[in-house]
């Protein structure tokens, strides 16, 4: 951002604001709209008016300490200093304590970046978000944008996929197959139209890093694109956004039109000679939309029914074309690795977890929020250092990682390192990187009901493992919640044939949290504590 | 204006969905009769467009009441008590979740993330996204009062 700071240190003189504006930072992040960021503005906007002070106001995207939200920073010499939780009531104090000084506050916090929360992160990926003006091309610019782009238009499609392959980058969107490899394959298939698909229906409960990508640096996931279709020669790109994310619907919207206009997408990128072009399309509340497949039916206009694989989305993919399918962490951690180069990043992480992964911190937590730590930290780590325990202020009981299809981990396993290959061994899943914490008032014979509840719900319906097993596997649930506990053999038979049988991950895995609450807690399964309960 | 909407967005590449979506965005619900519209401008079956708004849970073939509170009920939201709220609501306000008041005032509706798992239990009401729902904020929209959460 350019350097308003010392501008506005001088401009203040006593009551009255002189020359140039104050800038301050308040989120246009859903987060921190959804707890009254809107209001703040335009609280701030009324005090400044009322009092004189020339103020300026970006809207960025969340720095990811969501317990703060809304966060307010001022641009001061020493860098920018954050206020939170900010509400309405709490306007006329900052100005009254000449905030816009970075003076003293009780809801102050220092400089924002020496906030141990932030500044214990890698941030590679969501280096800009919160930083900058998200719809501001100056801005992304003027913090690396468009570097990777530039570099990998003056390669050729091999060389940018070898890049992406050494990386070590997995897909983000929670079977961590590696992306260089899905890449190599849509390039090395012969055909005149390809399409890059952007996986956007981040449908798993305690996830929320590609709506905070999206609100915060859209032009990331855009150069992302951009790359991976010059990478595998694909003209036309699709981002597939889930219907629930309507303000990242619309700052992404608004992202495109302003890449349009400015030549970054289009017919010639950059002048490069090199065509693509890129739209959003909104789903319809279907989790199942998040696999690949069900993703692509939908985007063709149909019901989003699984389709049995092979073929591949990379050799036949969107309308029968060859396709490159990634989720939104993958594509906008691209520029990065293609401006720093591959090394760099497979330098973070721990066995063959390279780089970093986005971390989002959920449920009964203290302090939540979006982490991007290299691959290894551990849960404890982050659910105790950073996270600060328990919202409530209860015992932890419970961990749920990687979504609805993930495990529920208790206490003694939080020693597990974030790796995918770990969390494997633990028989759980790391997913999209999504953890939600759970104090002691947790039942998992309830939740081990409710895995199967979801997934009757949202199966597609084409494979009979998971249409009539969540079903069945709800109803005998209900039996042993009601004291049948011998139920519960038939339970893991169902567990297993589900796991076995399923077409895809959605029936395949719900078993995970079952059998995971089953193996941690089998104490929440019997009658007894049922009776204590009630 | 039902076949306007069609017209222009039937070119499309898999235009059924920007269809639908700009159908209830316009009239609040995809009615039964813009069903054989849709196939024929799309060649294909009433069946398959029909098969496509029932697949997906946002559309709706009625109405909806007139303002519409989303409630997550997806895990994360469950540890924050989620579930507490959905009680409250069916016993203390008389609102039954995935339905309308008879009233035709309120639709609750159950859906799963919101994408703000960090500050829940999380609502989507009247299309805006509101974090740390209580019974007070409810209890204000059931009751038609105004919120000073719900401004802005």
């Amino acid at each position: 951002m350019p350097c308003a700071q010392s501008a506005r240190m001088s401009g203040w003189k006593g009551d009255k604001m002189t020359t140039s504006p104050i800038t301050i930072y308040i989120p246009r992040d859903a987060a921190a709209l959804s707890v009254g960021a809107e209001r703040v503005v335009k609280a701030m906007q009324d005090e400044a008016k009322k009092r004189g002070v020339d103020l300026k106001i970006i809207r960025n995207g969340s720095r990811g300490m969501l317990w703060l939200e809304p966060l307010v920073e001022v641009v001061t010499a020493k860098g920018r200093v954050a206020y939170g939780p900010v509400t309405q009531k709490d306007v006329v104090s900052l100005f009254d304590e000449k905030f816009f000084n970075g003076g003293a506050h009780a809801l102050g916090h220092g400089l924002t970046e020496e906030i141990p929360f932030f500044k214990n992160q890698e941030r590679l990926t969501f280096q800009r978000v919160g930083m900058i003006d998200p719809l501001s091309l100056d801005d992304y610019i003027a913090h690396g944008g468009f570097v990777g782009l530039k570099k990998a238009l003056a390669m050729t499609g091999a060389d940018i996929v070898q890049t992406v392959t050494d990386s070590g980058l997995r897909g983000r969107g929670g079977a961590g197959f590696p992306t260089g490899i899905k890449w190599k394959t849509v390039l090395n298939t012969h055909d005149e139209q390809k399409y890059i698909v952007c996986n956007a229906d981040e449908g798993d409960s305690g996830t929320f890093a590609d709506r905070m990508l999206m609100e915060g640096d859209p032009f990331t996931l855009i150069e992302g694109m951009i790359i991976a279709g010059v990478a595998v020669g694909a003209t036309k790109g699709y981002v597939y956004l889930r219907s629930e994310y309507p303000n990242a619907h619309k700052i992404f919207g608004e992202a495109i039109q302003i890449a349009k206009k400015a030549g970054w997408l289009g017919k010639s990128v950059n002048g490069s000679g090199k065509a693509f072009d890129l739209e959003v399309r909104l789903g319809a509340g279907a989790y199942i939309c998040g696999e690949e497949t069900s993703l692509l039916e939908s985007l063709e206009g149909k019901r989003a029914i699984v389709r049995a694989k092979p073929p591949l989305p990379a050799i036949k993919g969107l309308f029968g074309k060859p396709t490159i399918i990634n989720n939104v962490m993958s594509l906008a951690t691209v520029p990065w690795i293609m401006a720093n180069g591959a090394k760099a990043y497979a330098d973070y992480g721990m066995g063959r977890s390279r780089g970093t992964l986005p971390i989002q911190l959920a449920g009964n937590i203290k302090r939540g929020g979006l982490i991007e730590k290299a691959f290894g930290v551990t849960l404890k780590d982050v659910i105790e250092t950073y996270g600060g325990g328990t919202a409530s202020g209860r015992p932890f009981r419970a961990v749920q990682v990687g979504g609805p299809l993930g495990a529920y981990f208790p206490a003694s396993l939080l020693d597990t390192p974030l790796d995918y290959e770990a969390f494997a061994a633990k028989k759980g899943m790391l997913g999209h990187g999504g953890i939600v914490v759970f104090d002691d008032r947790i039942d998992l014979a309830r939740q081990a009901r409710f895995a199967f509840e979801f997934c009757a719900k949202e199966s597609c319906g084409k494979c009979t493992p998971c249409r009539i097993g969540a079903v069945r596997g709800q109803e005998t649930m209900d039996q042993v919640i009601a004291g049948e506990t011998a139920k519960l053999g038939l339970v893991k038979e169902l567990c297993t044939l589900m796991t076995d049988a399923s077409l895809c991950a959605m029936g395949g895995l719900t078993p995970i949290p079952v059998i995971s609450a089953l193996e941690h807690f089998p104490e929440d399964f019997k009658p007894a504590h049922k009776l204590a309960a009630e | 204006m039902a076949s306007q909407i069609v017209n222009e967005l039937k070119y499309l590449e898999g235009a059924t969905l920007p269809i639908l979506h700009a159908l209830q965005e316009n009239f609040g619900y995809v009615d039964r009769r813009a069903v054989p519209m849709i196939a024929d401008a799309l060649n294909m079956s009433k069946a398959e467009i029909y098969g496509a708004i029932t697949f997906y849970h946002d559309f709706r073939e009625a109405p909806a009441g007139k303002r519409v509170v989303k409630l997550c009920r997806a895990e994360a939201c469950q540890s924050m008590g989620c579930e507490d709220l959905v009680h409250y609501l069916e016993t203390k306000q008389g609102i039954k979740i995935d339905s309308t008041s008879p009233s035709g005032h309120l639709t609750v509706e159950t859906v799963y993330c919101l994408g703000n798992c960090a500050l829940g239990p999380a609502a989507l009401i009247d299309g805006a996204l509101v974090g740390r729902v209580d019974k007070e904020l409810l209890d204000a929209v059931c009751a038609e009062r105004p919120h000073e959460r719900m401004e802005g």
